[in-house]
């Protein structure tokens, strides 16, 4: 019964690779194909391309990461509260009170730590 | 005679075939050419903005020279771009970068499987399928787009890509975070995350039949929330750091050329389309008209007509709104991108959690 459901999905999703492929190949079936030293450079404004490109990058971005798993998870326990929230009535409203609040502590933290900020 | 309407009356009646018709409808009647017409809106919209013709010079030799107001430049600029060379630079790993447009395409196309376009009549639903989680749905698929920026910018063996690749990821990172607490608030109000539960709880009124219960009216701080979040998931002007034409060129899909360069654009475009339908869907009522109810003699097929009609405008309309909003405002800086996120609308979004809840609960 769930794969029933589900199956549209995976035709929609079976769609969008069939176009991406039409996509790609009639770029390379129809194109012209005209190599060369200089055209398969790297694209840098016109200048000769200089370094490697996996270079090591701001630690901002791991830092983004880690946060960003932290509130995403804490996102998945609330889901459930949303939905079923007015059946839990205070008791169940006090308890995510906390959760949250302590997750306002750890932003808090990341904030204060710098973490947050992009200079 | 009868017996071969008879049969293709069974065959409509089946419900895989009505499935792929529901996909060729929407698909390739509403997304696709609303995508491809936005193509050209986009142009013409902001030549108005800046005071200028816009494209007007394709036109057809053989009939007059006749340009139709800029209209053959979507013809045109299809054409071109398949007969544009698709190369590859040195160094790219060949297999990353030929899969990136996929996911953008695949992520973009996906959201339409749960918008309903009309009420369902009878055991007949306009909406591809209604899965039950509904909306975890929708953070599902659009977390799978942000694979799609990150290889084409990682594979791409070019500085610019890949810097506009980690922008994109942390962007759309964040972003995703805002999405899902923005739209608690939704749950909350309507009791559930499929979204025909949602579209019929905006079916009811407050103080008897004055004001519709829209999710603008009972969450208007999450429209707002959600309505940013999302253009900033689709990584258009304003928050454009990822793409940055003025600094990193057009960033994560620098090194695209050709028709693969041309996915990466009408994937752009399909999404705002996705957001525009997911808007209209939670926010504005879907595809119930506020009041019709009371013109209780209502033929059913004009009702549906309606309905179609109503969510055909509105999605129009936010379309509109998100090219207005590109060309008007000007574009934030990669930090203030990230800043407004984590310290203004994360604070923000969490207070109208815990307020609707309040609220809710008092109310009870």
């Amino acid at each position: 019964m769930i794969a029933i459901e589900y199956l549209p999905i995976l035709i929609l999703i079976g769609l969008g690779v069939v176009f991406a492929t039409i996509f790609t190949l009639a770029g390379i079936l129809i194109g012209p194909k005209r190599r060369g030293q200089n055209k398969e450079m790297p694209f840098e404004s016109g200048l000769p391309s200089d370094g490697l490109v996996g270079q090591r990058y701001d630690v901002k971005f791991y830092m983004t990461a880690l946060i960003f798993l932290i509130f995403d998870v804490e996102i998945v326990f609330l889901y459930p509260w949303a939905v079923k929230f007015r059946e839990m009535g205070w008791f169940g409203f006090a308890e995510v009170l906390i959760f949250m609040v302590l997750l306002l502590f750890g932003l808090a933290y990341a904030w204060k730590k710098g973490a947050l900020e992009w200079e | 005679m009868n017996e071969i309407i008879n049969i293709a009356i069974n065959i409509l009646l089946d419900p895989f075939i009505q499935t792929i018709l529901k996909i060729v409808v929407i698909i390739f009647m509403f997304v696709m050419p609303l995508a491809t017409v936005l193509t050209l809106m986009e142009r013409k919209w902001s030549a108005m903005i800046q005071d200028r013709v816009g494209p007007n010079r394709a036109n057809l030799p053989f009939a007059d020279n006749f340009r139709g107001r800029g209209a053959l430049h979507i013809a045109a600029d299809a054409l071109k771009s398949i007969f544009k060379e698709d190369f590859i630079p040195r160094g790219a790993d060949r297999f990353l970068f030929t899969i990136a447009p996929y996911f953008g395409f695949a992520a973009a196309l996906s959201v339409f499987a749960i918008v309903p376009f009309a009420a369902p009549i009878g055991d007949f639903t306009f909406q591809i399928t209604d899965v039950k989680p509904g909306l975890l749905y929708i953070f599902a698929i659009t977390s799978l787009g942000v694979y799609g920026s990150v290889l084409a910018g990682a594979s791409s063996n070019s500085k610019f890509a890949l810097l506009g690749g980690t922008r994109a990821s942390a962007q759309m990172l964040s972003y995703e975070v805002f999405i899902g607490i923005s739209l608690l608030g939704i749950f909350m109000v309507y009791e559930s995350t499929q979204i025909s539960v949602i579209v019929d709880g905006q079916n009811t009124y407050w103080f008897g039949n004055l004001i519709p219960k829209w999710g603008i009216f009972t969450q208007p701080v999450a429209f707002v929330l959600f309505f940013v979040a999302m253009i900033a998931e689709t990584k258009r002007a304003p928050f454009d750091a990822p793409e940055g034409e003025s600094e990193i060129v057009a960033g994560y899909f620098l090194e695209y050329s050709g028709m693969r360069f041309g996915a990466f654009m009408l994937a752009e475009y399909i999404a705002i389309v996705g957001v525009s339908v997911l808007m209209v869907t939670l926010f504005l009522g879907g595809y119930h008209i506020p009041w019709l109810h009371l013109w209780e003699s209502a033929p059913q097929a004009l009702v549906t007509i309606l309905q179609i009609l109503k969510f055909t405008l509105l999605s129009v309309f936010f379309c509109w709104l998100q090219l207005q909003i590109r060309w008007t405002i000007p574009k934030f800086r990669f930090d203030q991108t990230m800043a407004l996120g984590w310290k203004k609308m994360l604070p923000v979004a969490m207070a109208n959690v815990l307020v609707t809840a309040i609220i809710i609960l008092l109310a009870n």
